[in-house]
């Protein structure tokens, strides 16, 4: 485990630099983490994370099938809004754990 | 009269009606299975097909020979459950009502997700062979193949047994050697994970085996569509990729009557609790197999495993006890790597793949993440010990908890 501080505030990061506690996130900490990746975050970004963090809050599992089908955005938009590996990043991004697909 | 009814007579149905009707007494309980087929069918041994080393009637049963004295068969399609009413609707109109219902309807491809898939080339130059047709198909395309771009690809996470495509690949390595023409087939592993598998050491392990074989593994390649005229698969962000033969994992999904019951996730799994069984959604109907959300492979060894858990839940569901028996979502899966060799992973929701042996530490016989010939043995003996201890639902001699005991903890 790292501590990293975003926009002020410390917190904590796993060794892939996904949080350790999710209620650690705002949105200043999101836009910072968003600029490491190359990413200038729109309203529709932040629509996708709030989506992906309510996911998680419930319990379910992301999948980008799920994301495509929230009425946000598209499969193809959700990759466009996150370039190269859109459910890595933006979980990285929304301040929750990394998707681990189950075997 | 009570009456405990079960959706579908798969592997995990046809096991649970064997093991309760060996638990409940028969002047109290009533117990009615339903499935809208009569053939019972050996799913790990459609990966052999293509390959000639099974043909289709080394795979086929009849369910009826599966199910015991004292329970009733129905085959039937399965409309709806109706939770609030204990009620099950099956096609046609027919009523049964329940007290206790296990769910156990499995998944199923479904091609028609993907654009292009179910198109002109569908079995003639694409193929699945997660069903015994499109199996079989391969199989008679292989006979007269004589080389060419050779692509298996993953459409969708999750799949049923997560190692059958690398087992598809490392067989056909072996089926094209063995026919001298391995120079001319290009092997490539197309997948939506980072990797050749999910966990990090038996990903290492098996990315090792595929370069050794001369697969190449093109890993994060999320299809979006398949064009038949160029014959190309196409991704979300653009990327594409040539084939001349197609060998697919068309998207998984649960049963149509999981959504008609409004019971599913956005792939109609079964939100259930990944411990004691129970559905989510209702406290007498219990989830077990393919058919539900948890998190761990979708696999006969983990319908077998956590069938002992929800026995023992049941019966206390019955009796009016608290669920204490917890499914550790052990999983147990033989990957048959070619040339009379194969691998074994074993693991659970909190522990990955890690090499040992098993299931006796430190003597095996058999070795956890190598490459040995007794490990396929382990999978030539699975078929008999599915048709003949698995599905009647008798004691194996492994514990359905996963143990720590001939593994190795170690660093990639
Ligand atoms: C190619 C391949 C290789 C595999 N290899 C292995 C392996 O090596 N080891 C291993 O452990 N597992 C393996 N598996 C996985 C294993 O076969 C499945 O996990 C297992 O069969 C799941 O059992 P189940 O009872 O949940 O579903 P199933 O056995 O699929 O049964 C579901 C049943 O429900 C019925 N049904 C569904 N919907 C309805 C409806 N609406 N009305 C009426 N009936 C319905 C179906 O007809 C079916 O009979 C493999 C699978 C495949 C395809």
């Amino acid at each position: 485990m790292v501590e990293k501080t975003f926009a002020g505030t410390i917190v904590n990061l796993n060794d892939e630099g996904y949080f350790e506690d999710m209620n650690q996130w705002n949105k200043e900490i999101a836009a910072e983490i968003a600029k490491e990746e190359g990413i200038e975050l729109t309203d529709k970004h932040f629509q996708v994370l709030e989506f992906l963090r309510a996911k998680v809050e419930k319990g379910e599992t992301l999948t980008i099938r799920s994301v495509g089908k929230s009425g946000i955005v598209d499969i193809k938009e959700f990759y466009q809004l996150f370039p190269g590996g859109p459910l890595k990043k933006s979980t990285k991004i929304a301040g929750i754990k990394k998707p681990t697909s189950c075997v | 009269m009570k009456r405990l009814l079960i959706l579908g007579a798969g592997t995990a149905g046809t096991m649970m009606a064997n093991k309760m009707r060996k638990a409940l007494d028969r002047e109290d309980w009533n117990i009615t299975i339903v499935d809208q087929h009569k053939t019972h069918y050996y799913q790990p041994g459609f990966l052999f097909i293509p390959f000639g080393i099974y043909q289709k009637q080394d795979v086929i049963k009849s369910k009826s020979d599966f199910i015991p004295p004292g329970v009733d068969l129905i085959y039937s399609a399965i409309d709806k459950v109706v939770s609030d009413d204990n009620k099950v609707f099956l096609e046609g109109g027919k009523v049964l009502n329940y007290d206790v219902l296990i769910i156990a309807t499995g998944t199923h491809t479904a091609p028609e997700e993907t654009p292009g898939l179910k198109d002109k080339l569908w079995y003639k130059e694409i193929f699945d062979f997660y069903t015994i047709d499109g199996a079989v198909a391969l199989q008679k395309y292989f006979k007269s193949f004589e080389g060419g771009n050779l692509v298996m690809a993953i459409t969708e996470l999750p799949y049923k047994c997560p190692v059958a495509p690398i087992e598809f690949v490392c067989l056909a390595d072996a089926y094209f050697t063995q026919k001298g023409i391995r120079d001319k087939v290009k092997i490539s592993f197309v997948t939506p994970l980072p990797g050749a598998f999910t966990k990090p050491i038996a990903t290492k392990m098996l990315s090792e085996l595929l370069k050794e074989k001369n697969i190449e593994v093109i890993p994060e390649f999320y299809i979006e569509s398949i064009d038949n005229e160029n014959k190309k698969l196409k991704s979300y962000d653009g990327q594409e990729i040539d084939f001349d033969v197609l060998t697919i994992v068309p998207v998984n999904m649960g049963s149509d009557m999981v959504e008609r019951s409004g019971m599913g996730d956005d792939l109609n799994f079964i939100p259930t609790n990944k411990q004691t069984l129970q559905s989510e959604k209702a406290e007498n109907i219990f989830v077990i197999g393919d058919a539900s959300n948890i998190p761990t492979s979708k696999a006969g060894s983990v319908a077998h495993f956590s069938g002992e858990i929800l026995y023992d839940n049941i019966l206390s569901y019955i009796e009016g006890r608290p669920l204490l028996a917890k499914f550790d979502g052990h999983a147990n899966c033989y990957i048959e790597t070619g040339f009379g060799k194969g691998a074994l992973i074993d693991f659970n929701y909190e522990t990955e793949p890690l090499p040992g042996t098993f299931p006796l530490p430190g003597i095996g016989p058999f070795g956890l993440l190598k490459n040995t010939k007794i490990n396929h043995y382990g999978k030539v003996i699975f078929r008999w010990i599915y048709w003949h201890i698995l599905l009647k639902g008798k004691e194996m001699p492994i514990e359905a908890e996963m143990t720590m005991a001939g593994k190795k903890r170690v660093k990639i």
